[in-house]
């Protein structure tokens, strides 16, 4: 018993933030009768909210630095606006669109990552004039206007679905995917283990993984269920858990991981230690530049149309996101996973709180001090772990 | 019985492990200026926080009695309220307000808070007049050079009817001139009847100005004396700074000293800010394989510079000069130029210029090298937890685990996994700045031991030490530096505390080893 309660402590952040996902979770689920769960609103959830949380994986890097970006919003919209420009106006195939955008957001990261990374501007100055600059530019482009409709391949970026196999009731794919999902987790947390123990590491007591995977399991077979009873797995779903594997590898795999923690946690530190602290912050601001790109796509294709207002205030989404997720306005600390968990914490609030019809006043309220709770709840821990 | 305008008597203050005073007596006459001397570390800086409220009343042992009347200062408020002014080092001007401005901070000429500028301006000139200096009180403080900043400071000081003035290192700054000028300044507030108390590294200044001399060592008071009219040389004073056993011992070692692993040729560095202000003047040094060679310095000699200056240019501007190693030019622009020289520098601020407190042992201590341990750009953190595991338990890293945060260690244990970190990175060259600074006597042991160990297996040492005893205990081969230069280079066998000092304080001329 007191190595749990060790265990819990010396991991409060992490679990926190699982435990407030839960407790929102449950609480929806009581509010809406169930609905929530439902496997109707589970793929609407995911429809609303995968351009949230794809943002959320590129903001947790420019955080982890210890910088900000405010311009994602802009940019969602302006790279719709090209997108829409170049599929609607002037009849680029869809597939060369996307990688033009993508290239689009490459640059505006390249233009951010100069300023900030080499001239040495603060990033909260730099992409808040970028927020101004490329929301007006795109007033500028779509000349006040919406774009609409793109071309019908392009709507399956958002709304489409992995194709069915087999005719019965249950969407087979998706089934078979989770279930080869859940293999490969089984194989890695026990392949890992086997590793660690090799070199004689310290690791957890079995029941640990055992009960984490299994819970895990559980979660994404019964939310696979879910989906298969409805369409199956969304398009958007499987861009986000490419990003978030991929993401998660190099966070917690790679050197440019390392250097990117290293430089938030001590820009001094590393400098001195070999890390080209300046390139680090550059290539994660042009990184945040593609992802923002991608995600305003995903947003263009939703709303099948490319619209001047696009992308409002998304950036404080993502920001959100990422520090319920465990973030540090310092820098130097968060994951790509907490990120995923805070966005699925607004997610749910907002799906949730539209269900039971909570006006988008409150709604704006009620986030913002889910929001204040969050990191305020973060900073007493760390109080109270530095004493 | 002279009239003393200050008596502290028996001040005791402890940190945490450390006795930083013990039982400091300091006796200031009333009128006359007061020397206050020693090594780095003596104590002398504390001594002041202490009298002037930096360290509460309560948070030390002993008593101040000031104009006869004992004080209990809670804060600096205090402390200047009745006439005792410190200026420290480092000047606390806000660089972007006038001179005017800065003079009054926090003593504004004011009514009903609304400030009175043209009382303000005409104080302000006053003051500058009593001090000499020639600038309108218009002027930014950033405009103006450091020398006459240090003017501007003591003019607060006047502004507050200050009756003791206490100068910490006031002319390690400036040039000649400038200095001659301060000091002049000096004797003409003595006439006024201003006490002051010089803290001072310049032996030379000490003995032509002060009227008495007291002496910290170790955090003891050695002794007061008289220096009026020059009684006090430059020998006397560095005799009572040194005179002491070696009270840290330093394992055994047989060097076994190999040939010429790294030079510096004609090294010099200017300031990054200050364009026209050479850091580093005209260096050359070397070192061979297996040598531990110890640079010497006092507080600003250039000691930190020219070591961060060769690891990929950390520091200063027009860096120029040549380095060689095993004969070879080599050129380290940058850091991970010069790791991959093999070159390793140890900065003295393990918190700041070492780890990363927030992240845990383990990836501390791969940081520099990570390629080390991976393959493809991918970290094996398997073969990163086996590494790390040899290095804690060579190095003696008291941790239950590697996950434990940097952050959460004392400081002997972060100064281990900086080391770790850097004989990570397998380094020919190895740049220790400070390696013992705020450790215990047991931790040092075994560092000096793994610094043998490192000697032995062929890495060339440089140490810098503000500690003399540390760098004669461990030392093969010493350089001294002061004001940027090079001024001695001593054998193992010629060195002692007197011939070090003598050098650090810029007494001894300039001298090469005997042998090369």
């Amino acid at each position: 018993m007191q190595t749990l309660t060790n265990l819990f402590r010396n991991n409060i952040r992490e679990y926190g933030m699982i435990i407030a996902l839960v407790f929102i979770a449950g609480l929806f689920w009581i509010l809406t009768d169930g609905i929530s769960f439902s496997s109707l609103n589970l793929t609407n959830l995911i429809l609303q909210n995968g351009f949230i949380l794809v943002l959320a994986i590129g903001m947790v890097l420019v955080i982890i630095t210890g910088h900000i970006d405010l311009s994602v919003g802009s940019v969602v919209a302006i790279v719709g606006a090209i997108a829409g420009v170049m599929m609607i106006n002037h009849n680029v195939p869809v597939w060369l669109a996307i990688i033009l955008s993508l290239v689009v957001g490459a640059v505006i990261g390249v233009w951010q990552g100069f300023w900030i990374a080499y001239m040495g501007l603060p990033s909260f100055i730099v992409t808040l004039a970028s927020m101004l600059i490329f929301r007006g530019l795109t007033l500028y482009l779509l000349d006040g206007k919406s774009l609409a409709p793109f071309p019908d391949s392009f709507g399956m970026l958002s709304g489409g679905f992995l194709p069915a196999i087999g005719s019965g009731e249950l969407h087979l794919l998706t089934i078979i995917l989770s279930i080869t999902l859940s293999l490969i987790l089984i194989y890695m947390e026990f392949k890992n283990r086997k590793d660690q123990l090799s070199y004689s590491q310290e690791v957890s007591p079995l029941w640990l993984p055992l009960t984490k995977l299994a819970l895990l399991v559980v979660v994404i077979n019964w939310f696979a269920y879910q989906l298969a009873l409805n369409k199956g797995i969304p398009t958007v779903l499987i861009i986000v858990i490419i990003l978030i594997v991929i993401y998660t590898f190099i966070m917690k795999n790679t050197i440019m991981g390392r250097h990117i923690y290293a430089t938030g946690g001590n820009k001094k530190a590393a400098d001195l230690s070999g890390v080209k602290t300046k390139r680090v912050v550059f290539w994660v601001f042009v990184n945040n530049g593609i992802i923002a790109a991608l995600a305003g796509l995903m947003f263009a294709s939703r709303l099948n149309s490319a619209t001047p207002a696009a992308g409002n205030m998304l950036e404080l989404d993502a920001i959100a996101s990422v520090f319920i997720g465990g973030a540090s306005m310092a820098g130097g600390v968060g994951t790509v996973i907490g990120a995923i968990v805070g966005g699925l914490v607004m997610g749910i609030m907002n799906n949730g709180m539209s269900l039971i019809g909570v006006g988008i006043d409150w709604q704006q309220a009620i986030k913002g001090l889910v929001l204040l709770l969050a990191v305020g709840f973060d900073i007493y821990n760390k109080n109270r772990a530095g004493k | 019985m002279p009239d003393y305008i200050l008596e502290m008597r028996n001040i005791t203050k402890t940190f945490p492990g450390v006795k930083a005073l013990d039982n400091v007596n300091l006796k200031v006459e009333k009128g006359e200026i007061h020397a206050l001397v020693g090594e780095n570390g003596a104590g002398k800086s504390t001594l002041m926080k202490v009298l002037s409220g930096v360290y509460p009343s309560g948070s030390y042992e002993g008593s101040i009695y000031f104009e006869g009347e004992e004080c209990h200062f809670k804060d600096i408020k205090q402390s200047e309220q009745i006439g005792i002014v410190i200026i420290h080092q480092e000047l606390a001007l806000s660089p972007f307000l006038s001179i005017a401005e800065n003079i009054f901070l926090g003593n504004e000429r004011q009514s009903n808070s609304i400030i009175n500028w043209p009382d303000t301006f005409l104080e302000a000139r006053k003051l500058l007049e009593q001090v000499g200096l020639k600038e309108s009180p218009n002027t930014a403080v950033m405009d103006i050079g450091v020398g006459k900043q240090q003017l501007v400071e003591i003019a607060k000081a006047l502004s507050k009817n200050v009756k003791l003035l206490i100068l910490d290192e006031p002319t390690a700054a400036l040039n000649e001139t400038d200095s001659e000028n301060l000091l002049k300044l000096l004797l003409e507030l003595k006439k006024q009847g201003i006490t002051s108390i010089l803290i001072s590294h310049k032996l030379n200044e000490v003995s032509s100005i002060s009227d008495n001399i007291t002496i910290l060592r170790d955090g003891q008071t050695i002794e007061t004396f008289e220096a009026k009219g020059g009684k006090a040389t430059e020998e006397r004073i560095i005799k009572g700074m040194v005179g002491r056993e070696l009270t840290s011992r330093y394992p055994e070692r047989v060097p076994n000293i190999g040939e010429k692993i790294f030079e510096i040729e004609n090294w010099n560095v200017y300031h990054p800010l200050q364009r026209d202000r050479k850091v580093i003047d005209n260096v050359n040094i070397h070192i061979r394989r297996g040598e531990i060679v110890g640079l010497a310095g006092l507080m600003g000699a250039g000691r930190t510079e020219l070591a961060m200056s060769i690891f990929g240019k950390t520091y200063g501007k027009k860096i120029t000069g040549l380095l060689y190693k095993n004969g070879e030019e080599i050129q380290t622009n940058t850091v991970s130029e010069a790791i991959e020289h093999g070159i390793a520098y140890v900065s003295e601020d393990r918190k700041t210029y070492g780890l990363n407190l927030i992240d845990d042992i383990k990836r501390n201590i791969t940081l520099s090298n990570l390629k080390r341990v991976s393959k493809n750009s991918v970290i094996d953190e398997n073969e990163e937890f086996r590494e790390a595991q040899l290095l804690r338990e060579r190095l003696n890293i008291k941790t239950p685990t590697l996950a434990q945060l940097a952050g959460n260690l004392s400081g002997g244990n972060q100064q281990k996994i900086v080391l770790s970190k850097w004989i990570f990175t397998e380094p020919d060259i190895l740049i220790l700045d400070e390696p013992t600074r705020g450790i215990d006597v047991g931790a040092k042991f075994e560092i000096y031991s793994l610094i043998h160990e490192l000697a032995a297996e062929g890495m060339g040492v440089l140490v810098i030490s503000s500690e003399l005893p540390e760098v004669l205990g461990l030392s093969d081969r010493i350089y001294v530096m002061n004001e940027g230069r090079i001024t001695g280079e001593l054998d193992r066998a010629e060195a002692n505390q007197e011939s070090v000092m003598r050098y650090m304080t810029g007494a001894g001329g300039t001298k090469r080893a005997n042998t090369n």
